[in-house]
């Protein structure tokens, strides 16, 4: 038993109903409780779908449970392909109907549909949406592939001379981050590398696309977290190979342009060409993005302290843009997605932090307080621990809301996806001109660091929802802070009186000196002196032992 | 869902005789249900009563729906939360026990502001029979009078959307103290700005004492007893009610307090229960009467003629219907209800035009066959159906709004017909 207040991930049939809800002509009956109909909501409301997702719940009550359930199954899938006429069914539980052990998917295969009838079998109190999704992905593409898969030890046909070689995009779903524009970045990129793409899917693909699925040459795994299982599946089955890198940020997408120009054997050069690495112009690279951040007005970029949380294929991603692409400083990585632990794991060793695993919100809460980051890059939930905290955010991972499908063409992916990630991640922060005004002339009285930067609308004082028990600082209450006082730093300050007795103590003299510094290094300043202090055995913290420690540690 | 017609209903507790009633033909239909389960009333619930927690004994789908139903997770750590089964607690219910306990006492330890805690069971602790009850036993040997532990089902198999508010107020009813002395006790969760607007109303009339349940700090508990009168804000309290007709109280029979002419029969009843002269009932009302009609007058025009299908979800829609028909001079064209709790609904029945179409349960694509057939002016529905309506060119109306908006009352009479003119006006504003 585990206690939650947010969740990271829905429940793995959530992600079965994203891969139904991306495709055409698939039809998904849930053998699930009144009540369960909630996620209709995800897709109409936070991807603002026109459509009802093509989901059938049997929707049993306490009544039902003494009668046949199952009998409600049956109805149900009859119904459902009645009405809807799919070319394919998936049928499965929710995590109640688990419990029944109805076998609802195999109650569907009885039924003699004139289409196939996919069983699936999510486990819901060990599993979830990315898994469910994944396997989902999996099991509908190895039911439509089952005729087609070649005898074991044929060899793959070579593509015939004067061919463009084919690939398919695997993993992009609704609900998933910029996946609707992504695709189209990527086709595009694919196109200038004379790459046909073969498949879309789950994102637009009907079965009968999911069937041409081996037509390709080689599979692009844009989104491991929901098509690793059926690439690596592909790759076992039918020879096809699947790409590696994430084509995210400048680097990444130089990256996978060369993986998949190998993949396909083509020449990389259309791409590759007019990217020179090093070269400090806008004509050094298709993405603006490299010059923007040489221009010295970026100077004040240089080693922001980023917090980095999310699924693992866009904190790996997110990670090494900010660290070689934007001359930030990582100062923690970490994902809810066990699954890719390893990966997460790896990425976190070349920044030298530990990697923070975890679908537990308060404990990503209290690490991002703890580490005092200026730029939080992470999910929804990570925004409002930024909010609470007063720290800047930008979002680059699900989970989503709603204004994380913006109208506008705003891939990540690519080198417009650079461009965008250089935008929304700058944004969020004090700009540079007005970062050394807020430390030189910190009284003003209207434009002073208790102001929120000018360029963004001015909105209420973060913790204006009312006191809130901090966990991480064992029971204390923290009061709403102000933005003169960022709840990083008082959850700190709450932390220092619980270990008071070992701990130097600020004088009143220290702590007003300390105020003068700009709130956004502010807990770094504090951190350090503390440590600094600590570390000599002083007992009480001056405004000199202040000044000795920045001289120690550099700004 | 417990068979309605198999429980007590405690007729002799009514204040005023039930006149004759005619017979409105119900459609029953059964299939899928597009509802929120009662897990939802949590929302609403643990702002009410600020020093409440409520622990969901459930799965990670329980956490997703309030988390999803909540819309925006404005709060840090919000006064609820889902105790997560896993494989483990399903293979040891002896486990899952001390794992509860466990989790509790932490939570508890952490939240020194809390002072009663609600055990609310879902569709699998239900399904596994994980006994909460036993649990809140435990619990409370242990924690009150600090904290008092109570438990309730909101779960999906039992409860449909607001009628978990219903579960945690029956829950309540057994730790009320008694006392015998005349009271009003107004029964239902509503904003506090409407609390307070009819607690003034009360106080002219001279009826009083007067305890709203839920107070706004569940260890508020109101007193029940043989004294006390009960006068219903919402019309998904039937267990409530009817428990606290067990404990002595009687029933003001009485249509709801939305739209002005609702507000008026309502405070009627109690006026009528508690001896006020016709005069001084009309002295106090009248200006508020005109005020509120005042505010009506500026949307009459803009609803009347339109017709409105009601598809069921909070509970509220047969109160609201004829609200929209009575006041507004809507057409109705269905009006659906998850259940029927005719003892709840008896005077608004009575208030419905004739013909009305009537509709209990549901069978979704039916009922949206007929939607699309009659091609209403507004539907009123759940958010998963509200995009896809509205693509089909049909204007809607979120029926989670109609609980989380104050609405009741003379002074928010306007505010209930505003919801329904602006999906309205926003689609004559549009041109693109």
């Amino acid at each position: 038993m585990q206690l939650t207040l947010w969740t990271y991930e829905g429940p793995p049939h959530v992600g079965a109903m994203r891969v139904a809800t991306s495709m055409r002509d698939v039809h998904y009956v849930l053998h699930a409780p009144q009540g369960d109909t909630y996620a209709d909501l995800l897709f109409t409301m936070i991807e603002r779908q026109d459509k009802r997702p093509p989901v059938s719940y049997t929707t049993f009550q306490a009544r039902d449970l003494g009668g046949s359930t199952a009998d409600m199954v049956k109805v149900a899938v009859a119904e459902a392909f009645e009405r809807y006429q799919p070319k394919a069914m998936l049928v499965g539980e929710s995590c109640t109907a688990e419990l029944l052990q109805d076998q609802a998917g195999h109650l569907g295969q009885t039924l003699g549909l004139p289409v196939p009838v996919v069983p699936l079998e999510l486990p819901a109190y060990s599993k979830k949406e990315h898994w469910g999704a994944a396997e989902t992905f999996y099991q509908l593409a190895r039911t439509l592939l089952a005729d087609r898969i070649p005898a074991p030890g044929a060899v793959r046909e070579a593509r015939a001379e004067g061919v463009r070689p084919k690939a398919n995009l695997l993993g992009p779903t609704v609900l998933g981050f910029r996946c609707r524009d992504d695709v189209v970045e990527i086709t595009r990129l694919l196109g200038e590398l004379g790459i046909d793409v073969n498949v879309v899917a789950p994102l637009g693909a009907s079965p009968d696309d999911l069937r041409r699925l081996p037509d390709a040459d080689f599979n692009v795994c844009l989104y491991p977290e929901v098509s690793r299982t059926l690439s690596s599946w592909l790759q076992r089955t039918f020879g096809m190979a699947y790409t590696k890198t994430t084509p995210m940020g400048i680097n990444g997408t130089r990256a996978f342009v060369a993986e998949v120009a190998a993949l396909a054997g083509v020449s990389a050069d259309p791409v590759l060409s007019r990217e020179h690495p090093g070269v400090a112009s806008l004509a050094g690279s298709q993405s603006r993005m490299a010059w923007y951040a040489r221009s010295v007005d970026s100077t004040y970029l240089t080693g922001k302290r980023v917090f980095v949380f999310g699924d693992a294929t866009h904190v790996v991603a997110a990670a090494r843009i900010a660290s070689e692409e934007m001359g930030f400083t990582v100062v923690g990585l970490g994902t809810f997605c066990r699954e890719f632990a390893r990966e997460v794991r790896e990425a976190a060793k070349l920044y030298g932090v530990e990697a923070l695993i975890t679908d537990d919100y308060l404990e990503v809460e209290k690490a991002i307080g703890d580490c005092a980051p200026e730029l939080v890059l992470g999910t929804q939930m990570e925004r409002h621990i930024a909010k609470r905290l007063g720290i800047a955010c930008s979002v680059i991972s699900v989970p989503i809301h709603v204004q994380d499908v913006p109208a506008r063409y705003s891939p990540v992916f690519g080198f417009e996806g650079a461009n965008v990630l250089f935008d929304s991640w700058v944004h969020p922060l004090v700009m540079g001109l007005e970062e050394h005004l807020l430390q030189m002339f910190r009284d003003d009285f209207e434009f002073n660091d208790g102001a929120k930067p000018s360029h963004l609308p001015a909105v209420a004082k973060p913790l204006a929802t009312g006191p809130v028990a901090d966990v991480a600082q064992g029971g204390a209450t923290v009061e709403p802070a102000t933005v003169e006082a960022p709840a990083a730093v008082q959850a700190e300050a709450a932390q220092d009186v619980a270990v008071a007795e070992a701990d130097p103590v600020w004088t009143g003299a220290g702590e007003l000196e300390l105020k003068k510094i700009p709130f956004f290094v502010r807990g770094k300043a504090r951190r350090n002196t503390e440590r600094f202090a600590r570390e000599r055995g002083l007992t009480q913290i001056t405004v000199e032992t202040l000044y000795e420690a920045k001289a120690h540690f550099g700004r | 869902m417990t068979d309605l017609s198999e429980l007590p209903v405690a007729q002799a507790g009514c204040a005023s005789a039930t006149p004759a009633r005619r017979i409105i033909p119900v459609l029953r239909e059964r299939g899928q249900r597009e509802v929120f389960c009662g897990l939802t009333g949590i929302v609403w619930l643990h702002r009410k009563m600020q020093d409440a927690f409520f622990l969901v004994v459930g799965s990670r789908t329980c956490a997703h729906l309030i988390q999803s139903a909540a819309g925006v997770m404005i709060f840090a750590e919000p006064r609820f939360g889902t105790a997560i089964l896993s494989d483990r607690d399903l293979a040891g219910l002896a486990d899952a026990n001390d794992e509860l306990d466990r989790i509790c006492v932490e939570l508890m330890a952490r939240r020194p502001d809390i002072g009663t805690l609600f055990l609310v069971g879902s569709c699998p602790s239900e399904v596994i029979k994980l006994d909460l009850a036993k649990a809140a036993e435990r619990l409370n040997a242990q924690l009150f009078p600090k904290v008092r532990v109570l438990n309730y089902s909101g779960s999906g198999i039992e409860t449909t959307f607001t009628q978990g508010e219903d579960a945690a107020l029956r829950a309540m009813v057994p730790v009320l103290p008694k006392d015998d002395a005349p009271q009003l006790l107004v029964v239902g969760c509503v904003a506090d700005v409407v609390e307070d607007q009819f607690r003034r109303v009360f106080d002219q009339l001279g009826i009083g004492p007067v305890a709203f349940f839920p107070a706004r700090r569940a260890a508020d508990l109101p007193s029940v007893g043989a004294g006390t009168q009960l006068l219903l804000a919402q019309p998904f309290n039937g267990e409530t009610v009817r428990a606290l007709i067990a404990r002595g109280a009687t029933l003001i029979q009485a249509p709801y307090p939305l739209g002005a002419e609702g507000t008026t029969a309502w405070l009627a009843a109690a006026a009528a229960a508690w001896g006020v002269a016709q005069d001084r009932f009309d002295e106090v009302t009248r200006p508020l009467i005109e005020r509120s009609n005042r505010a009506l007058e500026r949307y009459r025009p803009r609803l009347a003629g339109k017709s409105v299908f009601l598809m069921p979800d909070s509970q509220l829609e047969i109160p609201i219907a004829r609200f929209l028909s009575r006041e507004m001079g809507m057409t109705l064209v269905e009006v659906g209800t998850p259940y029927l709790d005719r003892q709840m609904v008896a005077a608004e029945l009575d208030l419905l035009p004739e013909g009305v179409e009537l509709s209990e349960g549901q069978h979704l694509d039916r009922q949206l066959e007929r939607v699309r057939a009659a091609r209403p002016d507004i539907t009123v529905c759940g958010l998963g159906l509200a995009n896809p309506l509205e693509a089909e060119g049909l204007s809607t109306k979120w029926s989670i709004e109609l609980v989380f908006t104050p609405i009741h009352g003379y002074d928010q009479a306007a505010d209930l017909a505003e919801v329904f003119v602006r999906p309205l006006e926003r689609r004559s504003r549009l041109t693109v």
